[in-house]
């Protein structure tokens, strides 16, 4: 399973210069455009919001993110009826394929966070699944407590951070 | 790089055997878990005996004395309080004018610039029993290599008062933070064990994470996103090239620890959302499933004689410590307190393991013996992680992080009696310590 990212990263409407790697958060991505997309650094806010064909709108109106609980990764009812309509835009949606990134927050050790945003990205992408996407549509990445979206030290920003962020990208499907 | 050429003439006898031992007990610290006073020492000299090497003696000088008082348990006497002038590495030691300001060990050295090398010669004398305490020694080395001369010196006058191990010429892989919380860059660098000589292994472009030392000190494994996805990468110190490990297509690998002979590597595999335990042979890549639980699996490290693996695992319901053999099979816990415990590294002697434990909120790095008994607990704070052992298992060193959005890591280390918490100097933000065996 290969996946050969195109165009749509290329283009971001920050003007970033984006690669085709899938590390986001490398080099790539010292600017700012980590906050600024709803879905952490990985946010394509291409297209309007109010397009239900856009990217942004899968991101932003439907919601490429779910939480989840302290150490856990059972997906809570909020999550699935957001993944219910993720599944739902991927199924009439089939050029474009998703990177589900798993995330923990800081409150446990590297290794550990990095097997449990695994989890958490496992989840969503068996939820997705079930919905009816295909399976070699979708791809997990954990970046453990690598990657926090929100930088404070308190509960607040900590339920922030668990999180499962579905990153999709117009590709070639199994290549 | 570690360009080294050490020709090191260990234990050349040096003059005369001291008188035999007196009456009076032989000089010697026992390392306790109690409070202890350091013990007090006078470096007289390292004397230039060569007309270029003034600059380099006060250096060498410089270095035994932070070596020696950086572990907390000798302090030196200003050389403004001696008595005693000691004009040549062969002046006779006067031990009533060493003794009248209560220094205890006293080191008389020289340093001489010769072929183009640095060559250092020292004795080291127990003040009160007034005899010289083993052999002088003499060390050469190339210039650049004048702080390993002075860590081995520091490291022979350790040994003998305490009867521990040597540990002060030895590097630490690290990992170099830089960058806001939410944005952190990372490289791969490596170090003294004092926070000298840094030079960089990798740059910035993609987050790297808890890199291992082989125990030969020339191979580094660490965990890569340089592909977009975790893969585990090893590489040649002395180059600074390194290889990605095969992998199996859609899984994410990490936690890599070199065997201690070096042939093999286990690291953890996740496919499917679940992690366990791999063992790879570096040689032909061939790998074997050691765990097959549908829970989490990570953090391993061997046992010093390759039998054993040392790991974490949530299989309990909570993150805890078991040790397997390294087939595989049925895994023995040995963690049972309150909390949660994790990266589980074993002691070079082999007696006992360190662990970070989280507990109401708190994380703390902590020791215990092989079979979880006599578990000891020697830091607090909000975010502790990742122990790793000094060459001779008496110092353990850490990350340490800060709260907040403006919170950064740190190297701490601390004696495994729980004394001597300091923070060990970096360039900047630093994570992920692991510890080089002693160099050779």
């Amino acid at each position: 399973m290969k996946f050969a990212v195109k165009a749509v990263l290329a283009i971001s409407i920050l003007g970033l210069a984006a690669c085709s790697n899938p590390d986001k958060y490398g080099s790539g991505a010292t600017g700012p455009g980590g906050a600024l997309g709803p879905g952490g650094a990985g946010g394509i806010t291409q297209g309007s919001i109010n397009d239900p064909n856009s990217p942004a709108y899968f991101a932003q109106t439907i919601g490429d993110m779910v939480h989840f609980q302290v150490d856990q990764s059972t997906l809570t009812d909020t999550a699935r009826s957001v993944l219910t309509q993720q599944a739902s835009w991927l199924v009439s949606h089939q050029t474009y394929t998703a990177i589900i990134e798993g995330h923990a927050d800081e409150q446990g050790t590297r290794e550990y966070n990095l097997a449990l945003g695994a989890r958490r990205a496992s989840a969503v992408q068996e939820y997705l699944i079930s919905q009816g996407v295909a399976a070699n549509r979708l791809r997990t990445v954990s970046y453990g407590k690598e990657r926090p979206l929100a930088i404070c030290s308190t509960e607040e920003c900590y339920s922030k951070n668990r999180r499962a962020v579905t990153v999709i990208s117009q590709s070639a499907v199994g290549s | 790089m570690m360009r080294f050429v050490l020709s090191m003439l260990v234990a050349l006898l040096l003059g005369p055997v001291a008188a035999l031992a007196q009456d009076q007990e032989p000089l010697h610290i026992t390392i306790t878990d109690g409070v202890i006073e350091p013990l007090p020492f006078a470096i007289a000299g390292f004397i230039p005996e060569t007309g270029d090497a003034g600059a380099m003696a006060g250096q060498i000088t410089q270095v035994i004395s932070s070596d020696l008082t950086g572990t907390g348990l000798f302090r030196e006497i200003p050389s403004s309080a001696y008595i005693q002038n000691i004009a040549s590495f062969d002046t006779p030691v006067k031990y009533s004018d060493w003794q009248a300001i209560n220094a205890q060990a006293l080191v008389v050295g020289s340093v001489a610039m010769q072929g183009g090398k640095v060559v250092v010669k020292f004795r080291l004398f127990d003040v009160f029993s007034g005899q010289q305490m083993g052999d002088g020694q003499q060390l050469a080395a190339s210039p650049a290599s004048w702080r390993r001369l002075a860590h081995k010196v520091a490291d022979v006058i350790y040994s003998r008062i305490t009867g521990e191990g040597p540990y002060f010429d030895s590097r630490v892989v690290f990992v170099s933070e830089s960058g806001p919380k939410d944005a952190r860059q990372k490289r791969l660098a490596v170090m003294d064990y004092d926070g000298a000589n840094v030079t960089y292994l990798t740059d910035a472009s993609t987050i790297v994470l808890a890199p291992r030392f082989s125990r030969d000190g020339t191979k580094v494994l660490y965990t890569t996103f340089e592909t977009g996805f975790p893969r585990i990468k090893m590489l040649d110190v002395a180059t600074a090239s390194a290889r990605l490990l095969p992998e199996v297509p859609g899984t994410m690998t990490f936690a890599p620890r070199f065997s201690p002979d070096g042939t093999k590597i286990v690291y953890s595999l996740e496919q499917n959302g679940n992690t366990d335990l791999w063992m790879m042979d570096v040689a032909s890549g061939q790998t074997q499933r050691l765990t097959t639980s549908p829970s989490i699996e990570t953090s391993p490290s061997f046992s010093p004689d390759g039998s054993r693996i040392v790991f974490e695992s949530d299989r309990s319901g909570t993150q805890q410590l078991y040790i397997m053999s390294v087939q595989g099979g049925e895994a023995t816990r040995i963690s049972f307190g309150d909390g949660r415990y994790s990266t589980p590294v074993w002691s070079p002697r082999g007696d006992m393991i360190a662990f970070t434990k989280q507990n109401q909120g708190r994380f703390h790095i902590g020791v215990m013996r092989t079979d979880g008994s006599e578990e000891r607990l020697l830091t607090s704070s909000f975010l502790d992680e990742g122990p790793t052992w000094s060459p001779n298992g008496r110092v353990i060193m850490f990350t340490r992080e800060t709260p907040g959005a403006e919170g950064q890591a740190s190297l701490y280390s601390v004696d495994i009696s729980g004394r001597n918490l300091k923070k060990v100097p970096t360039p900047g933000p630093a994570s992920d310590p692991a510890w080089s065996p002693l160099l050779p």
